[in-house]
């Protein structure tokens, strides 16, 4: 699994390419903890090429919830397949994180 | 055809394991939302086993073993030796008190109880296979 993170026309992008398991997920958690400490306002998680995803990537994304509400941060997922996102559809995760279809919604979801 | 896999404890193995439900699902044309579902519980009980059973000892080993049942239900059996784990007794976490605690686990076996149509935990000797089923809608 690949993570890159990239500021994108004003917008923190980091790109999941791969598996998100147990043995990976410690990347994205990493990811995420450093567009934070940067004092990143939105964060956009770009899911087009994640391939699959497991409880601890879930984890990672749930873990943030309160911590980015409380600093006023912005996470919107986009780009998920439709193998992923019922990943986590069957936890009821999707009522509780942002997730849009396309970098195009992500961007005006964070503008609102 | 191979049905059977056996990993040593190591997480990068999870790939494997993977793939090898994959394979046999897709060869009998099992949808592929219903065969991610499938390959994510088996994934997730194995990750379990592996971290909090063998703490990721690379010597030790977890089989799985897949069999159809009757042509519409999948049967998955995760076997291991050593301090089993009954994984039909877990009380489900609320995913409130998750958020609230900042975890980074606990919801795995959340998904594979609301994948799964039935979970068993069978013990003999030293030796612990859970077993699980689910009926498929799609073949």
């Amino acid at each position: 699994m690949q993570i890159s993170s990239v500021l994108e026309d004003g917008s923190y992008i980091i790109s999941i390419d791969g598996d998100v398991d147990a043995s990976s997920s410690i990347k994205l958690d990493e990811a995420i903890a450093q567009a934070v400490a940067d004092g990143q306002s939105d964060i956009l998680i770009n899911c087009e090429n994640l391939n699959y995803i497991s409880s601890a990537g879930l984890g990672v994304f749930m873990s943030y919830i309160e911590e980015l509400k409380a600093k006023n941060i912005r996470m919107v997922l986009f780009g998920l397949s439709e193998r992923v996102e019922n990943v986590f559809k069957v936890l009821g995760l999707d009522q509780l994180l942002n997730i849009v279809e396309t970098k195009d919604q992500a961007k005006q979801r964070t503008h609102e | 055809m191979n049905n059977q896999l056996k990993v040593p404890c190591r997480k990068e193995k999870l790939k494997d394991v993977r793939q090898f439900v994959e394979q046999f699902l897709q060869q009998r044309g099992v949808s592929e939302i219903e065969a991610g579902e499938m390959v994510l519980a088996v994934d997730e009980v194995c990750a379990n086993l592996m971290i909090h059973s063998h703490q990721c000892n690379p010597r030790k080993h977890i089989g799985v073993k897949i069999k159809m049942i009757n042509h519409d239900q999948v049967q998955f059996e995760i076997s291991d030796y050593g301090v089993g784990f009954n994984f039909c007794r877990y009380k489900e976490p609320s995913l409130e008190d998750i958020i609230k605690e900042k975890k980074k686990g606990g919801v795995g076996l959340m998904l594979v109880k609301r994948i799964m149509d039935s979970m068993e935990f069978i013990r003999k000797a030293n030796r612990n296979v859970y077993r699980m089923v689910k009926r498929v809608h799609s073949v």
